[in-house]
């Protein structure tokens, strides 16, 4: 943070004591912290196109529950060998991490999309940042408004999430595959996120950050999906995308966390 | 930025909302709702800056020897309006306040009771959840309800309890009952033996949704146990100050199970979560308050949760 916006903060915090009332406050939809930090800090000297021709993000404007909204990115064409999405960065402006979670893809992924849940502590952008295979840098945001009156960003059953931890799913459309064309499919994964924000000096209980930091999901040993999460990816992370089977085979979820723990799944895929 | 004009109305409107607080501190509606038993009615809204998050069923029990207050208000001020309150009811001293879980509407008047020989009391996860919430509870707070809260705001329970305590009161015992994972995971109920009056906090909402923000499944659960409770009244968390028992329970149970039937049967069918938020319960809109700010959000918080129930 360099001083002009450390000043500024300063100034919207004293106004903020002095006069606490929302209604008072300019409440626009604020891009400050993406173009003054954010987007140099992710995509240093880079040029991102803000169009329309390569990714969607669907985001409920108001997110009811800020520990769980659903996210939806979407890609307007299908992945070729020729022209195909590499990777979506998502990024929660407002966020203590804003870097959310990034998504590598491959042509063999059919479609590069990608449904997941996050918490959202603020109203806040959300960015997905696609790279497509000529290296172009393509940017689509929706801005969310974190409400629910009475409910936070954690997990609202730490202990059941717990006991499951490591556990993983996968869920497809039916039981049989369809081959040589994308298949939508549903990878859950049990574990708390924890993030780590919690205050400690009211509680003698500390809960440090626990969560999901790599998901790679493979196709008879081919990447499929491969994702850096961070502590935005709600407890119990669960991602929907698509993958193209040529043959009867393996699909297989790896995953580790920060504290260094491993786990793996596994499930056999019929046409 | 233009210098003068905001600066201007920013002193008018501060002025305003001074005077706002003070006249707002002195007092606090109360009924009597069993002998001894006092409970200030919330009101079906969304926490914002006019209500100031004072929404919840809140009160006080008194004793022969102690006075116990029962969740503290949504607001410092409400603390202390309740403070006030209790001393021009009886001048039987404040041993103990009770929380009945971590919401803003049931907390945030803790502070307005810290004194030597009170003693704070809740779920012994109370204190966690108090912790793990507080950063984003103190910027709602400023951004949202219009004051600032500080951390000694969040005062943690020093009797945490696990399963049961008895409070004895002088002349009536409370019975505390720590509940497994329901609204929240870190709901404690009340049980005045005296006169036979539940205290349920947001066990029980009636008229306003319920909030699932624990597990929909456990919350069933214990409304399943809790109808096997003598008592003759219950306090609702959100609703009228007082109700038949266990009658009460019926249509926040009703919609419960209703969620629940539907969004396992979504589940099965391989419909996604944001399909589920759409389609699911809309029946039941007529029935409730708020249900456009809450429904949704159960929605997706009991998917989450039942998505895993069979592992
Ligand atoms: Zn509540």
């Amino acid at each position: 943070m360099n001083h002009i916006t450390k000043a500024s903060w300063v100034l919207i915090s004293i106004a903020g004591l002095l006069l606490a009332s929302p209604a008072l406050r300019a409440e626009g939809e604020d891009e400050t912290a993406w173009n003054s930090t954010l987007k140099e800090k992710l995509f240093a000297g880079r040029t991102i196109e803000e169009d329309q021709q390569t990714i969607e993000i669907t985001a409920p404007y108001r997110a009811e529950d800020p520990g769980l909204v659903p996210l939806q990115i979407t890609s307007r064409f299908p992945q070729t060998a020729e022209h195909y999405i590499k990777n979506i960065t998502v990024v929660i402006d407002n966020n203590p991490v804003p870097f959310s979670a990034s998504f590598d893809f491959t042509p063999e992924s059919g479609k590069a999309e990608i449904a997941t849940r996050m918490r959202f502590n603020a109203y806040t952008y959300v960015r997905a940042i696609a790279e497509t295979s000529d290296g172009r840098l393509h940017m689509a945001k929706a801005f969310v408004k974190a409400s629910g009156g009475c409910s936070a960003p954690v997990g609202t059953d730490l202990e059941a999430a717990r006991a499951r931890m490591g556990k993983m799913k996968f869920k497809l459309d039916g039981d049989k595959a369809s081959l040589n064309q994308p298949n939508p499919v549903q990878l859950l994964i049990s574990h708390p996120n924890i993030t780590g924000m919690q205050m400690d000096q009211i509680s003698r209980i500390v809960l440090p950050a626990h969560y999901v930091t790599e998901v790679k999901v493979t196709f008879e040993g081919k990447p499929v999906l491969t994702a850096k999460t961070d502590i935005a990816i709600s407890a119990d992370p669960n991602f929907r995308f698509y993958f193209v089977p040529s043959k009867a085979g393996e699909l297989k979820s790896e995953i580790k966390d920060n504290l260094g723990n491993n786990y793996s799944a596994s499930q056999t895929i019929t046409p | 930025m233009k210098p003068n004009q905001p600066r201007l109305r920013l002193t008018a409107s501060a002025l305003l909302l001074c005077l706002a607080i003070a006249s707002h501190a002195e007092t606090i509606s109360i009924q009597e709702v069993a002998p001894g038993v006092y409970v200030h009615q919330g009101v079906h809204q969304l926490p914002d800056e006019h209500n100031r998050g004072e929404i919840a069923n809140i009160g006080f029990i008194v004793g022969e020897r102690c006075v116990a207050v029962i969740d503290s208000g949504g607001s410092p001020e409400q603390g202390l309006a309740l403070k006030h309150q209790i001393g021009a009811v009886t001048h039987t001293p404040i041993c103990y306040v009770i929380n009945t879980h971590v919401h803003p509407d049931h907390i945030y008047g803790n502070l307005a009771f810290k004194a030597a020989g009170v003693s704070f009391i809740g779920h012994h996860k109370l204190g966690q959840a108090m912790a793990l919430r507080a950063p984003f509870y103190r910027e709602k707070a400023r951004s949202e309800l219009g004051f600032t809260l500080s951390a000694e705001h969040f005062v943690p329970p020093d009797q945490p309890v696990k399963d049961t305590l008895d409070l004895d009161l002088g002349g009536r015992t409370l019975r505390l009952t720590a509940h497994p994972t329901a609204h929240t995971d870190n709901d404690l109920s009340i049980l005045d033996t005296q006169t036979g009056t539940l205290w349920l906090g947001d066990l029980l909402f009636m008229g306003h949704i319920p909030v699932v923000d624990g597990s929909l499944n456990g919350w069933l659960q214990e409304i399943g146990k809790l109808r096997s409770v003598q008592a003759d009244r219950v306090i609702p968390g959100h609703g009228p100050v007082v109700a038949a028992w266990p009658l009460a329970l019926t249509g926040e149970e009703n919609y419960l199970k209703q969620l629940q039937t539907e969004i396992r049967s979504a589940i099965q069918s391989g419909k996604t979560i944001e399909q589920a938020m759409e389609e699911i319960g809309q029946s039941t809109r007529p029935d409730w308050r708020l249900f456009d700010d809450f429904h949704k959000r159960n929605i997706a918080t009991a998917f989450a949760e039942l998505e895993w129930e069979d592992d």
